[in-house]
Parts: structure tokens; sequence; C-alpha cells
């Protein structure tokens, strides 16, 4: 199985909306609008030839000075019978970050989505359990957003006189 | 002919505490004993979470050998131990349960902070860990090192020991001290 054969595949089916395509260090990598995310994930898995069955791992980066753009969410998608993979990406705005869920398809998205979630704050529409997984509970910012500053002076957990900071 | 057994004649036993001997009676004063007893025979209780757990199972094994302090053996209950060895980075989520551990130890307890995570935070001075374990439960010795060696466990529990055998009997329940639980929302 080669990229030039998903590539067709997926162009045959969904034609323009599948955009960005890419291979950084071989591995195939494109962009999908954010509403279609689940219905190429279920093509990737139905379709006999692509087979793309195991989510291996899922994941937001957070770009911003993309306006409308901010949060991206990365999906790493493996076929295990013919050793292929390909990473799936989505972008959303910070205001609205609302994906469809992809646990009902993959059961690992599941927890990952819960810690895509704890961590972005990208909310995955229809999941069954969407609260923190590894982040304490009364937390009330998501830590892994590009939006806080490196250190702030002013903070009083570390005493500065024992340890010299 | 002489059993073939071998007595170690290199014990070393405590010293008695002051007071006053006769034929057949002893004197002294009720805390000397009960410190010495205290602190010749801490239980101690790990918790252990990352590299400082490490070097504690080294300082519990057969080189360095705890056992020779009267912290012979380790209490996986905190109901039985005197001693809580924090060893290792604590997050803000297992804070809660550290908490829960110390409030399930009965007095008197003591309580060691093992290596600069558990004193400090240490390298991890970031959102999600809790920057030093005094800040949810009151600890009597700190060990520095990154890790600590297990001469340095051992340091920090002799150091201990020496707290505990001069603890005075009438500490727990003074009013010091139940300011420094309440300071904790303990009780």
């Amino acid at each position: 199985m080669t990229n030039e054969f998903i590539k067709q595949k997926l162009t045959d089916k969904f034609g323009e909306q599948i955009t960005n395509w890419e291979e950084p260090y071989g591995m195939l990598t494109f962009t999908v609008p954010a509403a279609q995310n689940l219905k190429v994930m279920q093509y990737l898995y139905d379709e006999e030839t692509l087979r793309f069955r195991f989510l291996t791992d899922l994941t937001a980066v957070h770009f911003p000075d993309r306006k409308g753009e901010e949060l991206s969410v990365v999906y790493h998608l493996h076929n295990l019978v013919d050793n292929a993979r390909i990473r799936m990406k989505i972008y959303v705005p910070i205001e609205t970050p609302d994906v469809f869920t992809a646990s009902q398809l993959f059961s690992a998205a599941n927890w990952m989505e819960r810690e895509t979630y704890d961590f972005f704050g990208v909310n995955f529409v229809g999941h069954p359990n969407l609260i923190r997984i590894l982040n304490v509970d009364e937390m009330d910012y998501f830590p892994m957003r590009k939006e806080y500053p490196m250190e702030d002076p002013t903070r009083i957990d570390k005493d500065d006189e024992m340890f010299g900071r | 002919m002489g059993r073939p057994v071998q007595y170690n004649t290199k014990i070393k036993i405590v010293k008695m505490p002051d007071g006053y001997t006769g034929e057949g009676f002893f004197a002294t004063s009720f805390d000397k004993v009960v410190g010495l007893a205290r602190a010749n025979s801490l239980w101690p209780l790990p918790f252990a979470t990352s590299c400082c757990g490490i070097e504690f199972m080294a300082t519990m094994g057969s080189h360095y050998d705890l056992g020779r302090f009267g912290a012979e053996r380790m209490g996986f209950t905190p109901r039985q131990c005197d001693m809580l060895l924090v060893a290792g980075t604590i997050a803000k989520k297992m804070a809660p349960i550290l908490r829960q551990v110390y409030l399930q130890m009965a007095e008197p307890r003591w309580v060691i902070a093992i290596g600069a995570c558990a004193s400090t935070g240490g390298i991890f001075d970031s959102y999600p860990v809790l920057q030093g374990i005094d800040q949810v439960i009151p600890v009597d010795v700190y060990v520095p090192g990154c890790p600590p060696r297990p001469e340095g466990i051992i340091d920090g529990i002799l150091k201990l020991q020496d707290l505990v055998h001069n603890e005075s009997l009438r500490r727990r329940g003074s009013e010091q001290y139940k300011g420094l639980l309440e300071s904790y929302n303990i009780q």
C-alpha cells in the first residue's frame, strides 16, 4: 500500500474537501474539514482496500496565531495488515472547539479524547464521559494551550528564602 | 566441644538513660524510656512514587540495611506505622491520597520527605506537581538530594530518631501541636 494509493482513494471519495497533502518523513498527512472527521475515519475504517482500524494516537496542537483555526486535532491511524500509517488533522476555532467524538469508532479514543480535553479544552461532541483524566478535577484552565507566561514572578508556592530562586 | 555457632560480639546496645540504680532496681523518667523505645523501633511506611523510592529500596536492602536502626519491618498499612517516608514526586492529584494515608496513621506519627521533589517539588516546577508535601501534611525531616543516596536517607532517619528520642510526652497534646494540625485543616 502506497501513499499515492491512499491519496487516490480519498480524493475519489471526498474530492476537494481534503486539503494540505503532505508527506513529512514519508508519512501521509492531510487536513479534513472539522465536520467531516467521522465520515473520513469511517470510510478509512470500512473500505476493504484501506482498513485503517487502529487509532495509534489522538492529540491536539494550539496555534495561537492562526485566527479561526487555533486548535488542531491530530489523529494517527494505522493499518495493521499492511503496516501503513497516516496522519489526519482537523482545525477548529478556539471559541467553539467542538469536534465529533471518535469513541464510537475506536474505543481507544475514549481516554485519548479525555486527555485532549483535559489539556487543550477540545469539546468532543457525543463523548460518553468527557471529564478530566490526568489533572486535578478542580483545575479551571487548559494547561497546554499556549496562552500562559513562562513563569509568574509573583507566585508564592515556592519559598524564595529557602530555595534561593 | 563447642557448638558450631558464631556469636556476634560486636553488637551495639543503646545507651541506658540517666537514672538511679541500686540493688535490683532502676529508676528513671518515663518519657526517657518511652523515647528510647519509640526511637529504636520505628515502623516505616514507604510512600514511594519515583526514583527516590528506588534509593529507599536500596536503603532497606542488605547492603545499607535500615534494620540495623530498629526499622526492620515495613508496614504496608498506615494504621501500624509510625514513620511515613514520602519518596518521590507528588502530583497534585496524588496530594489527597497522601493526606488520607497520613490521616489513617495513629499518633504518634512522623513524616520524612525524601528528596528534592517531596521536599519542594524539585525540578518539577510545574502546574501538576505539588511544590513540597508540607503543603498538605506536616513534615519532621527533609532529606535533600535528587535522589539522595541511601546514606542520606539513613542520615535523615537518624535525625528523626533524635527527634523521637527527645520528644516530650506532652507534645502531642499541646496547644502548639494542635495549632500545627489545624493549620493543615486536620481535625
